[in-house]
């Protein structure tokens, strides 16, 4: 399934495994929550082989704190893109402390992609017939929409309360630096 | 009032041009139907039954002139001349064409205005108490706090994609003016007893086909706390809202499923994860919104109008009109004035574009430039000289707006229904519009005194039949439309939801039914009794009786 990041379309490095496939000696895999769970202490540590899970819009994001810190990437599924739990969750992962790949998995479109990365998602993954409708152009344009939003601590473009913030510290400045002379 | 900064201009425009791009990619295949429903309605264009529909966002109902003579302009040009205030302080053309949405969004844009999130699953427009600013029980214009959560909820990159469509209402007031109780979020700025100023949360309620009252989820929430605890409530519903049922989708279904000590431990568990200082907005940010909202310059008037009183003794009709339609404002001297939109007969909401350019001239001269749209569907100049008010009258019987009804039985709150909507089951206007011809006797209006019809044309309840002292709900059996009726809905700060008096009726006999249960009241009511007084007095079934006999 193709796969954006915010430069456009990438090589996904990443592979799913299912549940009875060997761990393999180096690489980058993605895992159910299932065998996450029931392997998690004897996944091996020597750094040649990254971990990733894929968890299910329904989860409870506590269940995986215990995992943040050994985990490269979280998949986020979403059923359809009106259905907007995974921009929550990417959102909690974020204020847990999560600082590996967020990947978006699903029908999602080019519109939605500025509102992901700000909720904290770097990758998204989507089916071939969606991204052939809306190639990497659209969703790198949705990207620069707009300059600014007003939401204090998402990420993302320039945020408009730092903005004016910053205005007002620059016109007390000047006045100040004004009344000094 | 408010005005745009560079970047609150910017995002607008931004959003045109977004629109304007997704318009082209949907015509060119790149957005299918199916994802381009959700985006032209979070542009506030519908697809209605004969037409589209485009619904512009009144933030908090308040209005300059310039805006109103926009909007008039836009009903000229890109409409069929007219314009439909709604109950949730929007305006809604009824005829636009779709290639003209961009350029109508232009317009707006170019007049510090738009249609974001007038429809969708999203955060809506923000509504306010029409008498902010202006009322004399006011802890705080909430029209400050409504600005802040108008920015905050646009374009939120979390909260675009919520199970549902999501509204919040403020009042600054003990009285409620705003129907806070029957919102998704109803917030009320109220004193500590140490005298700190904060909120009342209130949540989960709503109307459609289950209506509930909103329950109180923080007794007192500080201001600097509002973002961030709104950030929360949102989060767990985004979260945990239901979404395989449209009908069950709504914050007030999880509130009643879960309970709101369940919900209010969610919402506070989430919260206490938060980083306030870093979500909040700044106290600077803040004070320059209220800085806008700062109270405009008073003369300084003696409390009684001789010019006032001596025309109320020489003009009957006038006098009528001081009486029903103006208020008390909180400077001596002044005024607010509740123009009707509902002649006799007429449709409800409606404005010609005509009228918009006279009241946007009458606000100039005389309510310091300033109106509001009203959840009642009518429009309020909030700064008018008592001394000004029988010049003010002259100008509004010219232009048909002198209607004297506010507050009484033809003041009557309606959806547009199956003329124009596609949801709607049954017709609305044709209901009022007879309604208000049977009651169109001013001296038998006034004998009545304050009663609100509303009327809603299907079971989601745009015309806030729930909360009408009469509520009206327009259905359809096999072709054929009824009406319910139910009595002792109250939007205020004593809401309830009215209660079915029993099996639909035609439009006719909804008519008379209606004639019947408000001669019950004139019988039995007490000496200054109102009708939502005498009913929660004399109980449901003393109007059942009278209802049954009939049907």
């Amino acid at each position: 399934m193709p796969l954006l990041d915010a430069t456009g379309a990438i090589t996904d490095r990443w592979v799913r495994l299912t549940d009875d496939t060997p761990l393999p000696r180096a690489g980058a895999v993605i895992l159910s929550v299932a065998r996450l769970k029931a392997e998690f202490d004897q996944l091996p540590s020597h750094g040649l082989l990254l971990f990733g899970v894929e968890i299910v819009p329904e989860v409870c994001v506590d269940t995986l704190t215990p995992w943040l810190q050994r985990l490269d990437l979280i998949a986020i599924p979403f059923k359809s893109f009106t259905d907007g739990r995974g921009f929550s969750i990417a959102r909690q992962l974020r204020l847990a402390g999560f600082a590996g790949e967020l990947r978006a998995v699903g029908p999602l479109i080019a519109d939605q992609f500025a509102y992901l990365k700000s909720c904290g998602f770097d990758t998204v993954q989507l089916d071939a017939a969606t991204f052939g409708r809306q190639p990497s152009d659209q969703w790198l344009a949705a990207l620069s929409a707009f300059s600014g939003l007003y939401q204090r601590s998402y990420g993302g473009p320039l945020n408009i309360l730092a903005a004016r913030r910053a205005a007002r510290a620059k016109a007390a400045d000047v006045s100040e630096r004004a009344a000094a002379e | 009032m408010y005005r745009y900064d560079e970047f609150d201009h910017r995002l607008v425009q931004e959003r045109v041009a977004q629109f304007r791009d997704q318009v082209a990619r949907h015509l060119a295949g790149s957005l299918s139907e199916e994802e381009f429903r959700p985006l032209r309605l979070m542009n506030g264009l519908y697809l209605q039954l004969h037409a589209y529909m485009l619904r512009v966002a009144i933030p908090y109902g308040t209005l300059s002139s310039r805006q109103m003579h926009r909007l008039a302009e836009i009903a000229k040009r890109f409409d069929r001349g007219y314009g439909h205030f709604t109950t949730r302080q929007n305006i809604q053309y009824n005829w636009p064409r779709l290639k003209d949405v961009p350029d109508i969004l232009a317009e707006l844009a170019d007049v510090e205005m738009h249609a974001i999130q007038t429809s969708g699953n999203c955060i809506r427009n923000i509504t306010a108490d029409p008498f902010a600013g202006v009322a004399a029980d006011e802890v705080e214009d909430p029209r400050i706090t409504a600005e802040l959560l108008r920015q905050w909820s646009t374009l939120h990159p979390e909260f675009s994609f919520l199970p549902r469509k999501f509204k919040i209402a403020v009042t600054g007031s003990a009285h409620d003016r705003a129907a806070i109780k029957v919102h998704d979020i109803g917030l009320r700025l109220v004193r500590s007893p140490a005298g700190e100023i904060g909120y009342e949360v209130c949540v989960g309620g709503g109307q459609g086909r289950t209506p509930m009252i909103a329950q109180v989820i923080r007794e007192f929430l500080s201001k600097d706390a509002l973002l961030p605890y709104l950030e929360a409530i949102m989060r767990v519903y985004n979260l945990f809202g239901r979404r395989d049922n449209k009908y069950k989708a709504r914050i007030k279904i999880l509130v009643h499923e879960i309970g709101v000590a369940a919900m209010r431990d969610a919402v506070e568990t989430e919260f206490a994860r938060l980083d306030v200082a870093a979500i909040a907005a700044d106290q600077d940010e803040v004070a320059r919104i209220a800085g806008y909202f700062a109270p405009p310059v008073y003369e300084q008037l003696p409390k009684d109008s001789s010019t006032l009183r001596t025309a109320r003794a020489q003009d009957g009709a006038f006098h009528r009109w001081v009486e029903t339609n103006v208020g008390a404002h909180k400077v001596p001297g002044y005024t607010i004035v509740t123009v009707s939109l509902k002649p006799i007969g007429g449709v409800p909401g409606d404005a010609t574009a005509n009228q918009m350019h006279v009241l946007a001239d009458l606000a100039d001269r005389f309510s310091l430039d300033e109106l509001r749209a009203t959840i009642e569907q009518n429009i309020v100049l909030p700064n008018v000289k008592a001394d000004d008010l029988p010049a003010l009258y002259v100008e509004l019987v010219a232009a048909g707006l002198s209607t004297a009804n506010v507050g009484l039985i033809t003041d009557i709150i309606s959806c547009p229904g199956l003329d124009y909507c596609s949801l709607a089951t049954a017709r609305s206007i044709p209901i009022a519009q007879a309604l208000s011809q049977r009651f169109a006797d001013a001296e038998r209006q006034r004998a009545i005194g304050p009663l609100a019809i509303k009327i809603s044309g299907c079971i989601n309840a745009c015309g806030h039949h729930h909360v009408g002292h009469i509520g009206i709900l327009g259905l359809e059996k096999a072709g054929e439309e009824y009406y319910q009726i139910t009595l002792g809905g109250d939007p205020t700060e004593t809401a309830a939801v009215g209660e079915r008096l029993g099996p639909g009726l035609s439009a006719e006999a909804t008519i008379d039914a209606i004639e019947r249960l408000v001669e019950v009241y004139l019988a039995r009511r007490q000496s200054g009794e109102s009708f939502i007084a005498a009913y929660r007095r004399l109980g449901h079934d003393a109007f059942k009786e009278a209802f049954d006999a009939a049907a």
